[in-house]
C-alpha cells in the first residue's frame, strides 16, 4: 500500500516516542548508577523476521547503535534452529554472550516478543550495563584476561521471564555468580518493566493507526532512511580514503594493534574495508563483529546526526575485511575492551578517513578512551571492602568552525563524571588536583580541546589499582596539518617512587598503601588544520589563560607574544611563521 | 510615614520581546493592561514605558511586583561583570571541566564558555575532607593576596568556593571575613551560603552565577527604584524569583542567582492560581511563544519545584525553582523536507528576526505561524506589516516535494508540529511521574491557544483552560504570586535507621526559618501555608522520588509504605526485598497574599448580551482535509459563561483561540474559557 508522507512522519515520530519512553522508564527505575546516571543502556524495536532495527531511543548510549539488531537477528536464528526456546507471549529472554551479537559481558540484553493477536509482530529489546557479571575483577574490566571465562558469567539467550513470571531458579544461578547481587533485582525489574511499557505504547500506536498502516510505514521508513543515508553519502566525493588508527597494546602482549581502514565511495554506497588490521589478540582488546559494525554506524551518526537510527540507514554502509582480525574475535577471545576502547578507535579511523572527504563536517580525533581507573580495596574506618571507578573524558578534536571541547565524554558514551566530593564521601581517597591538562590540546588552526589532569591519594587501608585505558602510546590524531593531542599518561606514586605501567595506560592490580597516589593525565584532542594559520589573538588568549606557555605559542603556533596580558607581535609572528614554514 | 493603602497593585514582566503590565484595583476590581516593546539594554525603560502606557498613577500605587530577565540574559550572553573566584588549591578548573559531557549525544563538536575565565580563578592552600575535617588549614595571607590580585585585575565581585564547604563552611566563612577587609563592596558570594549540598561543579556554578549577576542586578534595581521614586512612587517593590515567590527589591541581589530562571516561573504561578480559582487544580501549563515552548506540571494548584535545573548546556543553577522545561518549537519553527522526503518541523527557527513569512520582515521559509495563517486559523488582516499572500507560494513549494497542494502542506506542517510537541509534552509529564490524561492543559503565550485543543486531543487530555489574557499571563503571575521560601536539608538515612522524631525536628527548624523570613517582609499576607516533602530512593539507587507528606510527624513504617505506593504508581515495580532511604527533607513556607480579583481581566463593560452579538465574522478554516465555516468572535465582547461549539475562532488583542469541530468552549465567571475536547464532560 502507498502511504502519504505525513502519515509516515507521524508514525515515525510515534515509533520514536515508544522507544524514548522505554529509555526513560528504564533509567528512572534502574538501580545501577551506570544505567540510572550514566544512561549506559538502550531500547529499541526490531523486525520479527530478520531482527532489523525499526526504531531506537534517542537517549541510548551511542555504542549500542545497531548492536541489538545483531543480537535479535541471532536470537531469531537460534529459535528457528531449536538452539533457543520458542517464544510465548510474556516471555523475556536474557543474553549477554558477546559472540552472539553483543559487546562486553556487562552489557546484558533483554528481548521480548511482541504479539498482535497470536502472531509474533516484532521484538522489543533493551541493553543495560550491569555493574558486575562476575569474573576475575569487580566490574569486569580486566586488563589482562586471556579468555572470556575470566571476564564473567556468559549467558546464551534463555528465558528469564516465562509468560510474565520470572524464573526464580535461573535468577538464583545468575545471582550466585555476580557481585553485589542483592541490588540486581531492581535493575532486572526496571529492564523488564521498560519492555512492558514499550509493548503497551506500541500496542496503542497500532490500535490508533491500524496494523496495515503501521506495517506499511515501517517498510517505507526503512527505504526512506536508506535514501537519506545515500543522500548524505552523495556529499562525499567518489574515491578511496585511507587511514590507520592504533590501539597501544592488548594488555597482555605489549605490541600496538593497527586498525587499517579504507573507505570507498562507490555510487551511493560506502564500503569500510578493514583488511590488513591486526590479528585477534591475546588480551581483552578484541572487538566482536556486532560492536565493530555498531562503531562504524555510530561514527557515521556523529558525522550525520540527522539520519534516524534504523536498519535502513545502515543498508548503504558495507563493512568488509574484518574476518581473522581483532575486530571480529571469536570464542574464547577476551573482549572486555571492545565497547569502551576498541570501538572508539574504530570511530577514530572512520573520522580520520572521512575528514579528508568532508573537511567541513568531520573533526580531528577526540581523546578516544574511556579512561577506566578502578581501585578496589579495604576501608578499615568503615570495616568494609570497596570498589571505586573513575572514568574520565579528554579533549575533543578541533573542527572547521571551532576548537575542540575540553574534557568531553567518550565518543561512544554520553555520561557525566562523578563529582570529586561524591567520590571522597564514598571512598577512602583524597584528590589533590582535578584540573585542565595544560598544553595537551593538539596544535592546529583550530586546536584540540584539553584533557584532564587528576591526582588521587589512598588515605587508609590498602587497595589495588587497575587501568584499562588507551592512547598512551599514540596521541589522538591531528588532521589536515594539525598536530596530535597529548597521549594519555598514568603514573603511580608508591612510597614516593614513580611507576609507569608497562603497557603505559593498562595494568592490573598494582598494590597501594596509604599515602600512595595515582596521577592520570588524559589525552588532548587532535588539532585541525595548520597551526601556523591559527589566529594569533586566539593563541595569545590561550597563553593568558595559562593553557599553553609563551614558549608553546612560539614553537607550536609560530606566535611571538609581548607584554602582560600577552598580545601577539604581528611583525615578529609573521617572520617566525615564515621561518617555520621554510624549515618544513 | 504611613499612607492609606489604595489597593492598587501592578505586576510587570519583562520578556524577550515585550514588557507586559497589569494593574489591579483591589477596591473596584478594575484592571488596566499594557504591552510595550522591551528595552534589552536597560529593561527599566520598558518598565517605565509600560507604566506610562497604562497611565498608572505612581503616587497612588501600593505595590509593584516585577519579573525581570536581566540576569537570565546576562548569563546566556555572558555579559557579566568582571568576577573572580578563589578556590581550593588544585581545583580552579572545576567550573570549566564540568561533568565531562558534550552538548548533544551525536556530533563531536560543541563549545563551552565558563562563567569565570581561567585567569580570574585563583587557588589558595586549604582543604576539608568529606567529613568536614580540616586536612590543610586555610592560608589566610594567600586569601588576602588573591583578593588584592582580583581587584587589580578589575573584578567587582568575588566568589569563594571551597571543596566540601557544605560539610564544614568554616574556611569559606573565614575567607569571606578576610575579604571584607579589602573588598570595596558587598559583592562577596560564599559557595555554601546559597546551596549547601555536595557536588562541587553544580554548587560552584550556582555561586559563580550569583556573584557574576549580583552587581548587575543591584544596579538595575537601584536604577529602577530611582526612576520610580522620581515618578512619585512611595510603595514597595518586590522581584519575582525562580521558585515562583518574590523577594523585596532591596534584598534580591543577595541571592541574585534565584532570579535567573524567574521569567517562566511567573506564568506557571498564574496558571496555578487561575486553575485553583476555577476548580481545575491539576494542570499542564503550555506556553507557546514565537521561538520556544515552555511546559510545566501543576498538581493540586502547586507547581512542581526542582533544585536541579540547567539554564543551558553545563550551566546548572541548583536552587529550588519551578520546574519549567523548554520543548523547543515555537510559532517561528521552520518546516522543511529532509533528504528522505519526509516533512520535518524545527528545530531551526526563524526567530523574531526575520520571523515567519507573514510578519513581512524578510522571512522566506514557511513556519508554524505561516501554516496557521494559510489555513485560516489566524486572520490575515492582523498582520498589518506582513503579507498573507506571500505565504501560499512557500507552502506550494514545500508541498511539491510531498505531493501536496499548498493548503495540504500547511495542514501537514501543523500535524507534524502538534505530533512533535505532544510527544515532548508527554515526555516531560512522564519524567515527572504524571500521566497527561489526568491533567487539563492550560494554554497561554501568543501561540498556545491556537494549538491547545489539537494537542490535548493528541495527548488524551480531556480539557483545555484558556485564561482571559493569555498574552500577559506572566505579568498576572507577578500580581498573584505569594511570598515563598524553600528549604532543603540532606538527611541521607535509611528509613529503618531513622530516629523517631528526627524528620519532625528537621521540618520544624525549616518551618521556623521560613516564618522568620516572612515576618521580616512588610507586604501584607492573608495566610501561611507550610508544605513538607521528602526525596526518597531505594537503598542503592541514585534517582530520587519526591513524596509529599500531609503532616510532619510521619512514622518510619508509614513512610516506607507511602514510598512503595508512589514507586508503584510511577514505575509499576514492587521491590519489597529492598529498603527505602530518605535523602532530603524539604519544607516550603508560603505567605499567601490577598486574593486578587481577576474577573475584570477582560473589561466587563465590553461584554455583549449574548454570544451571537460577539460574533464578528465567519471565515473558512481548515481542519484535517476539510474546510469548514468557522464562526469568529471577539473575546472582549463575549458574555460571561458563553457557550461556543467548535468550529470557532475567538480573537483578542493578545492571541487567537482555536476551537476545532467537536470541541466545546464554555466561559466561567472570571472570563476564562474551558474547552471540553470531543465528548469530554
Amino acid at each position: 500500500m502507498s502511504l502519504d508522507p505525513i502519515t509516515l512522519s507521524v508514525i515515525q515520530a510515534g515509533l520514536q516516542q515508544v522507544c524514548d519512553e522505554m529509555d526513560l522508564s528504564f533509567s528512572r527505575a534502574a538501580f545501577s548508577p551506570v544505567i540510572a546516571e550514566a544512561n549506559d543502556r538502550s531500547d529499541g524495536i526490531y523486525d520479527a523476521v530478520d531482527g532489523a532495527l525499526i526504531a531506537q531511543g534517542a537517549g541510548g548510549l551511542p555504542v549500542f547503535v545497531g548492536t541489538m539488531q545483531q543480537s535479535t537477528r541471532t536470537l531469531i536464528r537460534m529459535i528457528a534452529d531449536g538452539a533457543a526456546a520458542a517464544p510465548q507471549p510474556g516471555d523475556v529472554y536474557i543474553v549477554n554472550d558477546p559472540y552472539l551479537g553483543g559487546t562486553h559481558l556487562m552489557d546484558v540484553r533483554f528481548a521480548r516478543p511482541f504479539y498482535r493477536g497470536d502472531r509474533l509482530y516484532c521484538w522489543l529489546s533493551n541493553t543495560g550495563h550491569w555493574p558486575d557479571t562476575g569474573g576475575a575483577v569487580p566490574g569486569g574490566f580486566s586488563a589482562s584476561a586471556t579468555s572470556v571465562e575470566q571476564e564473567g558469567l556468559r549467558l546464551p539467550p534463555v528465558r528469564l521471564f516465562k509468560q510474565g513470571r520470572m524464573d526464580r531458579e535461573l535468577y538464583a544461578v545468575i545471582c550466585s555468580n555476580i557481585r553485589v547481587a542483592d541490588q540486581r533485582i531492581g535493575d532486572v525489574q526496571a529492564q523488564a518493566a521498560a519492555l512492558e511499557v514499550g509493548a503497551e505504547r506500541l500496542g496503542a500506536l497500532m490500535d490508533r493507526y491500524g496494523d496495515d498502516t503501521v506495517t506499511g510505514a515501517i517498510a517505507e521508513l526503512r527505504t526512506r532512511a536508506a535514501q537519506q543515508m545515500r543522500a548524505c553519502i552523495a556529499l562525499i566525493p567518489e574515491g578511496r580514503f585511507a587511514a590507520t588508527a592504533w590501539i597501544d597494546s592488548d594488555g597482555v602482549v605489549d605490541e600496538p594493534l593497527a586498525i587499517r581502514l579504507a573507505v570507498t565511495r562507490d555510487g551511493d554506497a560506502l564500503t569500510f574495508d578493514f583488511t590488513g588490521s591486526a590479528a585477534p589478540c591475546a588480551g581483552p582488546m578484541n572487538s566482536v563483529r556486532a560492536t565493530t559494525l555498531s562503531s562504524v554506524y555510530l561514527a557515521m551518526r556523529h558525522i550525520f546526526p540527522q539520519v534516524p537510527i534504523s536498519a535502513g540507514a545502515f543498508e548503504p554502509l558495507h563493512v568488509t575485511g574484518i574476518e581473522n582480525t581483532f575486530l571480529d574475535a571469536r570464542y574464547p577471545r577476551p573482549v572486555s575492551g571492545c565497547a569502551a576502547e576498541v570501538s572508539q578507535r574504530i570511530a577514530e579511523a572512520v573520522f580520520a578517513a572521512l575528514v579528508q572527504a568532508l573537511p567541513d563536517r568531520v573533526t580531528a580525533a577526540p581523546a578516544g578512551t574511556s579512561g577506566n581507573f578502578a581501585l578496589g580495596g579495604h576501608d578499615p574506618a568503615r570495616g568494609r571492602d570497596f570498589v571505586m571507578y573513575q572514568l574520565s573524558g579528554g579533549g575533543y578534536g578541533g573542527n572547521a568552525d571551532h576548537d575542540g571541547l575540553t574534557n568531553g565524554c567518550s565518543t561512544i558514551g554520553i555520561s557525566k563524571a562523578p563529582p570529586v566530593e561524591i567520590m571522597e564521601q564514598a571512598f577512602p581517597v583524597l584528590y589533590h588536583r582535578y584540573a585542565l591538562r595544560e598544553g595537551s590540546g593538539g596544535a592546529g588552526r583550530h586546536r584540540g580541546g584539553f584533557g584532564l589532569d587528576y591526582e588521587v591519594e589512598l588515605r587508609r587501608g590498602h587497595a589495588r589499582a587497575s587501568f584499562v585505558m588507551d592512547h598512551g602510546r599514540f596521541g589522538p590524531q591531528g588532521v589536515l596539518g594539525g598536530s596530535d593531542g597529548a597521549p594519555n599518561r598514568v603514573t603511580v606514586l608508591r612510597g614516593g617512587v614513580a611507576h609507569v605501567p608497562a603497557h603505559l595506560s593498562k595494568e592490573q592490580d598494582i598494590p597501594l598503601a596509604p599515602g600512595d597516589r595515582v596521577h592520570v593525565q588524559t589525552p588532548g584532542g587532535g588539532g585541525y588544520g595548520d597551526p601556523l594559520t591559527r589566529n594569533p589573538a586566539a593563541v595569545a588568549r590561550d597563553v593568558a589563560l595559562e593553557r599553553y606557555t609563551a614558549d608553546d605559542a612560539a614553537a607550536l603556533f609560530g606566535v611571538v607574544l609581548r607584554g602582560v596580558p600577552p598580545e601577539a607581535d604581528a611583525e615578529a609572528t609573521a617572520a617566525l611563521r615564515a621561518r617555520l614554514r621554510t624549515r618544513d | 510615614m504611613t499612607r492609606t493603602p489604595s489597593g492598587l497593585v501592578v505586576g510587570v514582566d519583562v520578556g524577550g520581546t515585550f514588557t507586559d503590565l497589569v494593574q489591579l484595583d483591589q477596591a473596584s476590581g478594575r484592571v488596566r493592561i499594557a504591552k510595550v516593546p522591551s528595552t534589552p539594554a536597560n529593561q527599566a525603560f520598558g518598565v517605565i514605558d509600560a507604566l506610562n502606557a497604562a497611565e498608572v498613577d505612581l503616587p497612588a500605587l501600593d505595590l509593584i511586583v516585577h519579573g525581570t530577565t536581566t540576569t537570565t540574559n546576562a548569563v546566556l550572553e555572558r555579559k557579566l561583570d568582571r568576577t573572580g573566584l578563589i578556590t581550593t588549591r588544585g581545583f580552579r578548573d572545576v567550573l570549566e571541566l564540568g561533568r565531562r559531557t558534550r552538548p548533544q549525544p551525536y556530533g563531536m563538536t560543541g563549545t563551552f564558555t565558563p562563567v569565570i575565565p581561567r585567569d580570574l580563578r585563583l587557588e589558595v592552600p586549604e582543604r576539608m575532607d568529606a567529613a568536614g575535617a580540616i586536612v590543610i588549614p586555610l592560608d589566610e595571607d594567600a586569601v588576602l593576596a588573591a583578593g588584592r590580585r582580583l581587584l587589580e585585575a578589575g573584578c567587582v565581585s568575588v566568589v569563594v568556593h571551597f571543596l566540601h564547604a557544605y560539610a564544614n563552611p568554616q574556611h569559606e566563612r573565614r575567607a569571606g571575613a578576610l575579604l571584607r577587609t579589602v573588598w570595596p563592596n558587598d559583592h562577596i558570594t560564599l559557595g555554601h551560603a546559597l546551596l549547601s549540598e555536595s557536588r562541587e561543579f553544580e554548587r560552584g556554578v550556582t555561586a559563580a552565577v550569583n556573584a557574576s549577576v549580583q552587581p548587575l542586578l543591584a544596579r538595575y534595581v537601584r536604577r529602577l527604584s530611582g526612576e520610580l521614586s522620581r515618578g512619585g512612587y512611595r510603595g514597595q517593590m518586590l522581584v519575582m524569583t525562580g521558585n515562583g515567590g518574590m523577594v523585596s527589591a532591596d534584598r534580591v541581589a543577595d541571592e541574585a542567582a534565584k532570579t535567573v530562571m524567574s521569567g517562566p516561573a511567573s506564568g506557571v504561578m498564574a496558571a496555578a492560581h487561575i486553575g485553583r480559582r476555577t476548580g481545575v487544580p491539576d494542570l499542564i501549563s503550555y506556553d507557546m511563544g514565537g521561538t520556544s515552548t515552555d511546559v510545566a506540571l501543576i498538581r493540586g494548584a502547586q507547581p512542581q519545584v526542582s533544585n536541579e535545573i540547567e539554564l543551558e548546556y553545563a550551566m546548572p543553577i541548583h536552587v529550588p525553582m519551578v520546574d519549567v522545561r523548554s520543548v523547543g518549537a515555537g510559532g517561528g519553527s521552520i518546516a522543511r523536507v529532509t533528504e528522505a522526503g519526509l516533512l520535518q518541523v524545527g528545530p531551526d527557527s526563524a526567530g523574531a528576526v526575520p520571523g515567519p513569512i507573514c510578519y513581512g520582515r524578510g522571512g522566506t521559509e514557511p513556519t508554524i505561524s505561516d501554516a496557521n495563517l494559510m489555513l485560516g486559523r489566524l486572520d490575515a488582516g492582523r498582520f498589518a506589516g506582513g503579507d498573507g499572500a506571500a505565504v501560499a507560494p512557500a507552502f506550494a513549494r514545500l508541498g511539491a516535494a510531498l505531493g501536496l497542494d499548498a493548503a495540504g502542506a500547511a495542514e501537514a506542517v501543523l500535524r507534524m508540529a502538534n505530533t512533535t510537541m505532544a510527544g515532548a509534552i508527554r515526555m516531560v509529564s512522564l519524567s515527572l511521574g504524571a500521566d497527561p490524561r489526568d491533567f487539563a492543559l492550560f494554554a497561554f503565550g501568543g501561540a498556545g491557544p491556537l494549538h491547545a485543543c489539537e494537542l490535548a486531543r493528541e495527548l488524551g487530555i480531556p480539557r483545555v483552560l484558556i485564561p482571559g489574557r493569555p498574552g500577559i499571563t506572566n505579568a498576572i503571575g507577578c500580581v498573584v504570586a505569594d511570598l515563598r521560601h524553600d528549604f532543603v536539608n540532606t538527611v541521607n538515612t535509611p528509613v529503618a535507621a531513622l530516629a523517631p522524631g528526627r524528620l519532625a525536628q528537621v521540618f520544624a527548624t525549616q518551618a521556623e526559618r521560613g516564618h522568620r523570613l516572612i515576618d521580616a517582609e512588610t507586604v501584607g499576607i492573608r495566610a501561611r501555608r507550610v508544605l513538607h516533602s521528602v526525596d526518597m530512593q531505594f537503598v542503592g539507587q541514585t534517582h530520587l522520588l519526591r513524596v509529599d507528606l500531609d503532616r510532619p510527624d510521619i512514622a518510619p513504617e508509614a513512610l516506607q509504605e507511602l514510598f512503595e505506593q508512589v514507586y508503584w504508581r510511577r514505575f509499576r515495580v514492587r521491590l519489597p526485598e529492598i529498603r527505602a532511604s530518605v535523602v532530603n527533607a524539604n519544607t516550603s513556607v508560603i505567605g499567601t497574599r490577598a486574593e486578587p480579583d481577576l474577573s475584570a481581566l477582560i473589561d466587563p463593560a465590553g461584554r455583549r448580551a449574548d454570544v451571537a452579538s460577539a460574533r464578528t465574522a465567519t471565515r473558512p478554516v481548515r481542519f484535517g482535509t476539510d474546510w469548514c465555516d468557522a464562526a469568529v468572535y471577539w473575546r472582549d465582547h463575549l458574555p460571561l459563561r458563553a457557550a461556543i461549539p467548535g468550529p470557532a475562532v475567538v480573537e483578542q488583542m493578545d492571541t487567537t483561540v482555536l476551537i476545532p469541530p467537536g470541541d466545546r468552549a464554555t466561559g466561567d465567571a472570571d472570563g476564562n474559557l474551558l474547552i471540553a475536547i470531543g465528548g469530554a464532560p
